[in-house]
């Protein structure tokens, strides 16, 4: 650690992983439901669940997000915080507004819009809360000696995260208009700007933990979110095919998606090239791990699993079933936990002093973790699948075909367990860190 | 080889000019595509009012309408043809949970306003173009 205000980032942290094991709790209750067994249903019904589970993600990746921006942007500006305790501000706003938000679903406060749930009222609060967070950023880097690429990409995808909110707060009785601007906020974060800001943390992670030339990580780190933009704006038409737009959007939706992949395929590339490439051999594997991991895993997730459902002959029978839950658990799982969970492996030892990393527990994290995962997904994909075939094809009801998949369900709950065993092993080996302490500055090492 | 400035014009270049065709295409498609698509001229009081008591209650975090919420209770876009309005107002209107088909719905005991006008959403949602969606089952016996 270079600078003390980087300490700040632990707040954030400590927070996404608290959000993060809520997150997973939800995540049971749901799945058992489906098994059926909702015994909840009176103080938590499903539609408080998903909406608790979808928002405790977001708002626990976007501390994650924020938690790395704080960590970063002074090292690569070479220079403090602007201001710690408008940082620390900032973060009681984003926790308070999360709490809130979170309670409120259990009391029927919210909109029915997937993953945009939070009320009007508490968006204006996250806005603001955004808006301070943006302008310790910026004026940080504005006043910094250095303005790298990897801190401006990783500021772009934040800024754009930002603003792209905006058009998710407005009301329209359409309900077609309601899910074309509902997909400008989903869409366009999660398969546009977000992947800046990972872009930008996968590029500060290869740099510190290779060793490779900053010139030359940069360089392709244009190129690939280059990609990003080229496939993923236009790619927004996947979401489109099916929701009372023209026609067009199949053909441009479709060609765009299938080139979606490639920008996922580009960074797991790009992240493998400048590891073999590198000569530094950082002592903290953990992080690597992470890092490496995340670029393979999004490919799959993300990029793969996308492209297998995305294509409009395809997606005209698997729109709108658990097809979709297969895409998008490993999905944010590879590109976004991962890497939030690289830059907190790595920062966590530089903030602290203490250099848990490699450890058993943190290899049970990462193995348990990501196997766990990709047994979720085989769960979902099998469930999707047989629904499809069942409801879609064969033309049984929505009920009859429920019934007919819950026992995949039941391999969906071991493979949460498994997955969960592993999260519990990285919260562990988080806290057992301690707190960031000044102490460590004099450890002055990447 | 490729340089850094040449890879940030085509990020930047890319970027700009792919992110301008989204705009025409979204004007198009919120001018004049939707509003056909949808008949929005058909979007009557009721129609809005059944659509605010849908966000309001969260229906889509259990159901799907045009293909979009959770995957846990059935697709509602085409529900009038489906079961009917003596049904959905059966269900919408039940003081006790709706458990008939497996699963239980939360007991919204809507009043006969409200559910005149979410079945007026409803019928709206249904006579949609939606490019085919939901597909007739083609291995239907």
């Amino acid at each position: 650690m270079k600078y003390k205000s980087q300490k700040v980032a632990y707040w954030f942290f400590a927070l996404s992983m608290v959000l993060l094991i809520l997150q997973i709790v939800y995540g049971f209750i749901m799945a058992f439901a489906h098994a059926g067994y909702d015994g909840l249903h009176e103080i938590i019904p499903f539609n408080t669940a998903t909406a608790t589970h979808k928002n405790l993600l977001v708002v626990w990746l976007l501390s994650g997000f924020m938690g790395a921006a704080y960590y970063i942007i002074p090292e690569e500006s070479q220079r403090e915080l602007v201001s710690v305790p408008l940082a620390k501000l900032q973060f009681w706003a984003l926790a308070i507004v999360g709490v809130v938000a979170v309670a409120g679903f259990h009391v029927g406060w919210w909109e029915g819009r997937k993953f945009l749930e939070i009320p009007r009222f508490l968006d204006y609060l996250v806005v603001v809360d955004i808006l301070l967070f943006l302008g310790i950023i910026f004026v940080t880097i504005f006043k910094g000696k250095e303005k790298t690429t990897t801190e401006m990409v990783l500021a772009m995808g934040l800024f754009f995260a930002a603003l792209l909110y905006l058009p998710g707060m407005i009301w329209f009785d359409n309900q077609s208009v309601d899910s074309f601007f509902r997909w400008w906020v989903v869409h366009l974060w999660v398969e546009g700007v977000w992947e800046l800001i990972m872009g930008g943390i996968l590029a500060f992670l290869l740099i510190k933990l290779t060793g490779v030339d900053r010139e030359l990580i940069e360089k392709w780190l244009y190129v690939i979110v280059g990609l990003t933009f080229l496939s993923g704006i236009l790619g927004t038409g996947h979401h489109y095919y099916y929701i009372g737009v023209p026609e067009y959007w199949l053909m441009i939706g479709g060609i765009f998606s299938a080139l979606e992949p490639l920008a996922f395929l580009g960074m797991a590339l790009f992240a493998f090239a400048m590891y073999r490439k590198g000569e530094k051999n950082h002592p903290n594997k953990t992080a690597l791990y992470w890092t490496l991991g995340a670029a393979i895993m999004s490919f799959a997730g993300a990029g793969l699993l996308g492209i297998a459902h995305t294509i409009p002959s395809v997606n005209m029978w698997t729109h709108g079933t658990l097809i979709t839950a297969m895409h998008g658990h490993m999905a944010f799982w590879g590109a976004y936990a991962m890497m939030v969970f690289a830059i907190i492996s790595y920062a966590m030892p530089l903030m602290t002093g203490r250099k848990l990393y490699n450890t058993a527990g943190s290899s049970y994290a990462f193995w348990l973790s990501n196997i766990g995962m990709i047994g979720m997904t085989t769960a979902f994909a099998t469930a999707g699948v047989a629904q499809v075939y069942l409801e879609r094809k064969v033309g049984m009801s929505f009920m009859e075909a429920q019934m007919a998949i819950e026992v995949h369900f039941w391999v969906l709950i071991a493979s949460a367990t498994l997955f969960t065993i592993g999260i519990i092993y990285y919260v562990i080996n988080f806290f057992q860190h301690g707190m960031p302490t000044d102490e460590a500055l004099v450890e002055n090492i990447d | 080889m490729l340089s850094k400035n040449q890879a940030k014009l085509f990020f930047l270049g890319g970027t700009v000019v792919f992110f301008l065709i989204f705009l025409v295409l979204s004007a198009h498609t919120l001018s004049s595509g939707i509003p056909k698509k949808t008949h929005s001229e058909n979007v009557t009081a009721e129609v809005a009012a059944g659509k605010v008591l849908f966000d309001e209650n969260n229906c889509m975090g259990c159901h799907t309408i045009l293909g979009e919420g959770a995957y846990y209770a059935p697709e509602l876009t085409k529900v009038m043809d489906r079961r009917g309005e003596g049904f959905v107002k059966a269900v919408l209107s039940s003081k006790t949970p709706w458990t008939t088909t497996g699963r239980k719905m939360v007991a919204y005991d809507f009043t006969e306003e409200e559910v005149s006008n979410l079945i007026a959403f409803f019928t709206w949602i249904g006579q949609m173009d939606l490019n085919g969606f939901p597909p007739e089952p083609d291995l239907k016996k």
